[in-house]
């Protein structure tokens, strides 16, 4: 059987508050268990949740970000379970409200265009963390509790893993620009749980789904669902049925195992929040954050063409993440010719990024240095050759001030006539035969003392003034 | 020094003209209390040492004479969060629970120099009427020890009518505040929903709870909510509008105001007839004072019961499973996993009215049920809130009973729980319309006090106040005084 393969992701992503969803403790990463934790995050009795403007300032970014119309009236849900990471037993969500709904985005798969609609974008709180430790105990993290999320629900729009891959890398792009999150899915930051299906090409109704679990890389996302797509496929085309599950990627075999069946799943007994009063969203907050939204990648794109006049190619490139397009367009900022600034972004700076594995702004480099970097190359302070030496400091310790930098190191280009032509003279003195040469017709010779110049210079001579004043000092000879 | 002769005011001009001091309060509360709880029964636990360092400080400070409240000795329930100072909720399940935070109301008694003298028995988690539902101990009527004083609050209306602590705080979610109240001869309120934070409160029925204060008079009852109320930034559904002095205006009097009298709230054939004839004199003497009295009809109160039990429930289920044995709190000895710290510290831990409504409230929320509980339930509530709405565009306030009858035997309902929700009737629709409510005393049946209930408009306690002030000024219902004695 010819069969077709239906997914749809429900993506978390982690807004990047300065604190929790509904208390004041700090939302940040990496400190000890349990310090950045209040009596709320515990769970205490008595306690009260209290909304975070800037969670929903940061919700209703992202969900402008994808598309979404914003819930001008919404409220907070309970989702009721128990878990050790969960100290209330209750996960404050939003169950039939969504902050945004009817979103859509577009993503690009082998060079062809398609819109992935989105279902709804809510606002949550993220669980703690259980941690098993060595001595058999097991601990709770609870830094982690209270943390504002969104998850963002598609519709069952892709009909391939690569489709999927393609929509969680967009979304990861979106979400970036917005600066509303890390989204960095290696960190948590970004989580996805996929459903996917089959069913006989050409037929409305969806096929029983499998949801999958535990999928905490882009790669993951996509062996994950090549395996469930092989697996539903051999039970359906041995005339098998499938029920209803939730399955777990597992990393070690790139499978998936069975979790539990539709039957074992819980019952959450969501109902509203009775702590939270219902939220009412202006038409005046909307505009605001929509105002506040910044540049998103097509409009750069558009825009690194038209003002900048760069190829379409350079301009995707430069906008596939944030960091890249904010350093862009900063080192543009500090006088470097746009078309400069692309190459070396795309060329010397994303090689030195990717070999040594780590991310842009973690290199010392910095759009200031950068520029002035291009800035002396255009004005031949420095040759393009030494540029590729200056270059490798910058990236690696990093420079104030380029130009200072490279006077202090002697990596200045040599370009000064009244410099160069004693030089040129004393050269031509000692290498008789060259001058006979070039005389001769020999243009060999003519490269030869080039490179006596250069060796007498360890380089620093411009070669193109090298090469002006040479010719004039061997036609005085 | 017996707090049963004095008002707030008359005790804080003691303390202002050096007649008595802070010490000699608190210390006063603690000898009526070492006299009397042996057969009371109201307090669980004592700060004794914090009480007296409290007060030798207030006393070193000198009194205020423009803070009424500043050195007075007041009783807590046990289901306000006191730091250090252990809170049960009289419950196994938090039996050795010390806070490490002081809930807002009680933050606002330090601010004004309130002294807290201990913690009040009570149902466990404020569920019942009676205070029979402690898992620790019993409380009995200081009007008749074979009696309930009523509750959840039993504790703090008993403290009170025995006259251990001038005033007590109390939480209501269902009449909890005001049927003992009734029962123990006293004024106690339900503030306006979001009157007073919720914040540090454990939560029972969160989109009905309200701590009230318990007092004998009137004007003592309004000083003190003028001292807990105000909006907190920690609890986002407190109100966030002015608060007005609630003692202001107490003595304007009835005449010209309208009372309206809901024929829903008169069961002629009720069980205690003398409850309804101490109300229906009240109303006479209201007429006489110059009030209109007018018939009125809350059509939906019928429905009071059940969307009672069934949003409180819910709510309950959902707010006591942070009570899992994970983190504080009572954890079973004999577990083996994970799913048995849940359900083997849970049926240990709570009480049989706990597990009882948290069945009821899980299976109301349960898929499938849900729309034809909870949802049906909630729509009921806004019919009965309307139905008030309503009558207040007619009338200034509602007059009612506030129980249908007068305390009631030890062990005489609490094997019928169906009985024993009947009893909130007049006391529920209150709290889901969210409109404030007092109770006073109006008289005696059976030589047991009667509680007339006085409920007004949304955040206008000032109005229940001065009909009630105006009531007890004319009456003399306070010169009697409990017997501490058991009937016979």
């Amino acid at each position: 059987m010819n069969l077709e393969t239906v997914i749809g992701l429900e993506v978390h992503v982690e807004l990047k508050t300065e604190s929790k969803m509904f208390s004041p403790s700090p939302a940040h990463f990496g400190a000890e268990p349990n310090t950045n934790t209040n009596v709320i995050d515990w769970g205490h009795p008595g306690v009260l949740p209290v909304v975070n403007k800037q969670a929903i300032e940061f919700g209703m970014k992202a969900a402008l970000a994808l598309n979404c119309k914003i819930a001008t009236h919404t409220k907070f849900d309970r989702k009721n379970y128990f878990y050790p990471d969960n100290p209330k037993a209750y996960q404050i969500s939003q169950f039939d409200q969504p902050i945004g709904y009817d979103g859509w985005i577009e993503i690009e798969v082998n060079g062809e265009t398609k819109k992935i609609r989105i279902e709804r974008v809510h606002l949550e709180e993220d669980a703690g963390k259980n941690m098993h430790g060595e001595d058999g105990a097991s601990y709770v993290d609870l830094n982690r509790q209270g943390t504002p999320l969104i998850e963002i629900v598609s519709e069952a729009d892709m009909r391939s893993p690569e489709e999927a891959h393609a929509y969680l890398e967009t979304i990861k792009q979106l979400i970036q620009f917005t600066k509303v999150s890390d989204v960095k899915m290696q960190e948590g930051s970004m989580r996805c749980d996929a459903n996917i299906s089959l069913r006989p090409f050409g037929q409305e109704e969806f096929g029983t789904k499998a949801e999958i679990k535990n999928l905490n890389s882009f790669s993951y996302v996509k062996k994950g669902l090549e395996y469930e797509i092989n697996r539903q496929e051999k039970v359906l085309n041995a005339g098998g049925e499938l029920q209803q599950e939730t399955r777990r990627y597992d990393e070690t075999t790139g499978g998936t195992l069975l979790m539990r069946t539709k039957e074992g799943s819980s019952d959450y007994r969501y109902f509203p929040e009775p702590d939270i009063p219902n939220l009412e969203i202006s038409e005046e907050w909307i505009s605001e954050a929509r105002e506040s939204l910044p540049e998103m990648p097509k409009e750069r794109q558009a825009r690194y063409v038209k003002e900048y006049g760069l190829p379409a190619y350079d301009a995707v490139v430069l906008t596939a993440t944030v960091e890249m397009s904010d350093f862009f367009q900063e080192t543009v900022e500090h006088g470097a010719d746009p078309k400069q600034a692309s190459n070396w972004l795309m060329g010397e700076v994303s090689a030195y990024v990717n070999s040594e594995q780590i991310e842009l702004l973690d290199t010392a480099l910095t759009p200031k240095a950068l520029a002035e970097m291009i800035n002396l190359i255009a004005d031949g302070t420095i040759s393009s050759k030494i540029a590729k030496k200056v270059f490798k400091e910058l990236v690696t310790k990093g420079s104030d001030d380029v130009k200072v930098f490279v006077e202090e190191k002697g990596l200045v280009q040599l370009s000064d006539p009244s410099k160069l032509i004693p030089i040129i003279s004393e050269t031509l003195d000692k290498n008789e035969q060259s001058i006979e040469d070039y005389k001769n017709g020999k243009d060999r010779a003519l490269g030869f003392l080039v490179g006596q110049i250069m060796k007498q210079t360890k380089g620093q001579a411009n070669p193109g003034m090298v090469n002006k004043l040479l010719k004039e000092e061997l036609d005085k000879r | 020094m017996n707090f049963l002769d004095y008002t707030l005011e008359e005790l804080h001009e003691k303390l202002v003209n050096k007649e008595v001091t802070a010490v000699d309060l608190v210390e006063a509360s603690y000898k009526r209390i070492e006299e009397t709880d042996e057969s009371i029964g109201a307090f669980l636990g004592l700060n004794k040492e914090e009480a007296l360092k409290t007060a030798r400080e207030t006393d070193e400070r000198g009194i205020d004479p423009s803070n009424i409240l500043s050195g007075l000795p007041i009783g807590i329930k046990d289901n306000i969060m006191t730091k250090d100072v252990t809170t049960t909720a009289a419950s196994k399940m938090l039996e050795d629970f010390v806070p490490v935070y002081d809930a807002t109301v009680i933050e606002k008694l330090k601010e004004v120099g309130m002294i807290t003298i201990g913690k009040l028995n009570m149902d466990e988690f404020a569920m019942g009427g009676s205070t029979e539902n402690s898992a620790f101990k019993l409380t009995r009527n200081p009007w008749d020890l074979n009696k309930v004083p009523g509750g959840s609050s039993g504790g703090s209306a008993a403290a009170v009518a025995a006259g251990q602590v001038p005033v007590s705080l109390g939480s209501d979610t269902g009449g909890s505040v005001r049927e003992p109240a009734a029962f123990t001869g006293l004024v106690g309120v339900k503030p306006t929903y979001g009157r007073v934070s919720r914040y540090g409160l454990i939560a029972f029925g969160s989109s009905l709870d309200q701590i009230g204060p318990f007092t004998r008079t009137v004007k003592d009852n309004a000083l003190v909510l003028n001292a807990i109320s105000g909006h907190d930034s920690r609890d986002s559904t407190s109100y966030q509008g002015e608060t007005p002095d609630f003692t202001e205006g107490i003595d304007n009097g009835v005449k010209g105001l309208r009372i309206g009298v809901p024929k829903e709230y008169y069961n002629e054939d009720a069980k205690e007839d003398g409850v309804i004839k101490a109300v229906r004199e009240a109303l006479d003497l209201y007429e006489k004072l110059g009030a209109e009295i007018v018939e009125v009809s809350l059509p939906h109160s019928k429905y009071g019961i059940p969307a009672y039990y069934i949003i409180a429930s819910s709510e309950a289920s959902s707010n006591l499973q942070r009570f899992d044995g994970i983190r504080y709190g009572y954890r079973s000895e004999n577990v083996e996993s994970l799913e048995d710290i849940y359900v083997k510290s849970r049926s240990e831990g709570f009480g049989l009215e706990v597990k009882r409504r948290i069945m009821l409230g899980t299976f109301s929320l349960s898929s499938g049920f849900y729309d034809a509980h909870f949802k049906k339930a909630a729509q009921a509530r806004t019919l009965i809130r309307n139905d008030f709405d309503k009558v207040f565009k007619e009338v200034d306030v509602l007059v009612a009973p506030t129980t249908t009858t007068t305390a009631f035997e030890i062990g005489g309902k609490i094997d019928d729980p169906l009985a024993m929700y009947m009893s909130d009737i007049l006391t529920v629709p209150v709290n889901l319309a969210g409109v404030p409510s007092l109770s006073v005393p109006c008289g005696f049946s059976n030589d047991m006090p009667v509680g007339m209930q006085i409920i007004s408009k949304h955040f206008d306690e000032q109005m229940m106040y001065r009909v009630a002030y105006a009531f007890e000024k004319e009456t003399d219902h306070l010169s009697r005084k409990p017997s501490l004695k058991g009937g016979e």
